[in-house]
């Protein structure tokens, strides 16, 4: 039996093909080709590929442990920190792949922001928090700087609840309101993709909703991809989703299809509930 | 047969003692310390040179020589020990270049003090030619406190959470920017701790400065960092077992003061360290 969800396709068009400089054809914005990551012996990722769609929001549904975090990770290159990690495959950004030697893992990032599972602000003020990144990029201008702080929180949906003392504590904010500082601590370095792992799981359903709202808003000029537990939030806010399960992807369509008509016996059991 | 309830009390009561036996030396020997020197130490004492053989006026040469010496402690220690605590913590892989290096942090903090003085006479006194001076009297200083400023601040750096450094450069931080902006603010208030520790001790130790900085007598400032010097615990020894006539007074005032400069020092570094606290914003 499968749950109907309320599932809004709407905008979620199939993107157009484009042509790069290499001319290959770059279908997504991020084309992930036969992607395997090892943690020493330990194979986490098992021959991915998945194309992920420019300005819209890729969710990612699997059981713990099942390698959606080190996926995302991937993309930014955050897994290069981890000693004895290797990857294999192609990760292309805009047609170039991002493990390439000559590539930046550095400014990789600065394209890929991400926010992670619990919210991690500075121990330091909401304006530094969200200056952190334009300044190590190089801005110093104090206006400029004023601006991209206040541009950032806007977009972020946090200005209105701290526009008062932008000075104070980042940590004395809710815990939903970190969350979006996060947001906007990663819109600030002017990112194209946004990976979010499991962003929603520390916060409140009203933070929670809040979130989503802003998802949904940052898709506009956005690649999103985020990683969720809820059913409900991926068949609500995404527009594609993809199932992993033990390193692999299973199933990988538009949301709507893949929440009422998985192909693979196995997403049906998972996003029905009767997994494991 | 003891009862539970006995059993409870009994346990109480040895901990309650163990900690009774450790305190009390503590207050014992501040507090003789405060009555005896009390009475030596005036506005004079601290801020006159030593009279008649050191038998008359002040110590101040010995507090300013102290402070001197901390200082170019504080300038060598601080960043060679923060700079390999980093190394250690941050850039070491879990290589064998490490082991080896963290063996030799563990046997110096074992080498006792006056092997460094020999060491530091060898080095900076003789073969470098610093002649015996501030200079290379806080050098050797700087040696006797490093293990103790490196475990202090790798521990630091190592307890800054992950999820800052990831915070960090998942916004394209570079690994030196992340160290440097986000890992040593939140490390700073345990590298003070490591510091002040060590610097302590530095201000007290006699035997490192014997044969590298301090002049038994020397009633006047010293003038660069090449002078040799006066220093409280040098002099302390000096008029407690080599002068035979050395008013008591000059021995318990000596000892109070150089107290009371340690524990200053102390409560300096819990301020700093309140502050970062704040700015942390916790
Ligand atoms: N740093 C690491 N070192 C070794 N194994 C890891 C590391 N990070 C994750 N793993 C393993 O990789 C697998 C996938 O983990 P993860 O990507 O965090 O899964 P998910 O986010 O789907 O819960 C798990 O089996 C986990 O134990
Ligand atoms: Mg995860």
């Amino acid at each position: 039996m499968l749950v109907s969800v309320p599932v809004s396709i709407s905008e979620a068009q199939s993107p157009q093909p484009r042509w790069n400089a290499a001319s290959e054809c770059v279908c997504g914005k991020v084309e992930v080709e036969d992607l395997s990551l090892f943690y020493g012996t330990f194979q986490a990722l098992r021959n991915v590929s998945i194309s992920i769609p420019e300005c819209a929001v890729l969710a990612l549904i699997g059981p713990s442990g099942c390698g959606k975090s080190s996926f995302l990770r991937c993309i930014n290159r955050l897994n290069d920190l981890i000693p004895g990690a290797r990857t294999t495959g192609r990760v292309l950004l805009d047609g170039k792949n991002v493990y390439d030697p000559d590539v930046d893992a550095f400014l990789l990032r600065k394209r890929v922001g991400m926010v992670f599972q619990q919210p991690n602000p500075f121990p330091k003020s909401i304006f530094e928090n969200v200056a952190y990144g334009p300044r190590i990029h190089g801005v110093k201008n104090k206006s400029e700087l004023a601006d991209i702080v206040e541009r950032s929180l806007r977009r972020a949906a946090l200005w209105d609840e701290v526009k008062d003392d932008v000075y104070k504590p980042a940590l004395a904010l809710s815990g939903g309101q970190q969350q979006r500082l996060c947001i906007a601590r990663a819109l600030a370095v002017e990112p194209e993709i946004l990976l979010m792992d499991e962003p929603c799981s520390a916060l409140d359903p009203i933070s929670t909703g809040r979130i989503e709202e802003l998802i949904c808003s940052l898709k506009e000029d956005y690649t999103i991809v985020i990683v969720t537990h809820n059913m409900q939030q991926a068949s609500r806010i995404s527009d594609y989703t993809g199932f992993f399960l033990m390193g692999e992807l299973i199933e990988f369509g538009e949301s709507a299809q893949i929440f009422t008509r998985p192909k693979d016996k196995r997403t049906e059991d998972y996003v029905t509930g009767r997994f494991g | 047969m003891i009862s539970r309830n006995q059993t409870e009390k009994l346990a109480f009561a040895t901990v309650a003692l163990a900690s009774l036996v450790v305190v009390l030396p503590a207050l014992v020997i501040i507090g003789f310390l405060a009555a005896k020197g009390a009475f030596a130490i005036s506005w004079s004492f601290l801020t006159q040179m030593p009279k008649n053989g050191m038998r008359e006026g002040g110590i101040m040469p010995a507090i300013v020589g102290t402070l001197y010496l901390v200082a170019g402690t504080l300038v060598f220690a601080v960043p060679l020990g923060v700079f390999a605590a980093i190394y250690l913590a941050e850039y070491a892989p879990q290589s064998t270049l490490r082991r080896i290096v963290r063996l030799s942090i563990v046997n110096l903090a074992g080498v006792p003090s006056v092997v460094y003085g020999l060491f530091g006479y060898g080095l900076f006194v003789v073969t470098l030619h610093f002649g015996k001076s501030i200079l290379a009297g806080s050098l050797t200083l700087a040696f006797l406190i490093l293990p103790v400023v490196i475990a202090a601040s790798e521990e630091a750096v190592r307890s800054v959470p992950k999820s800052f450094r990831e915070g960090s450069l998942a916004l394209g931080a570079t690994r030196w920017q992340t160290i440097w902006r986000v890992v040593l603010p939140n490390a700073a208030g345990g590298i003070i701790t490591g510091v002040v520790i060590g610097v302590g001790r530095a201000a007290g130790e006699t035997a490192p400065i014997m044969f590298t900085a301090a002049a038994f007598f020397l009633p006047k400032l010293p003038s660069s960092p090449l002078s040799d010097c006066m220093a409280l615990p040098y002099h302390l020894y000096v008029v407690a077992s080599e002068m035979f006539d050395a008013p008591l007074s000059m021995q318990w005032g000596t000892a109070l003061t150089l107290l009371m400069l340690v524990t200053a020092m102390n409560l300096v570094a819990a301020l700093i360290r309140a502050r970062f606290r704040r700015a942390k914003c916790w």
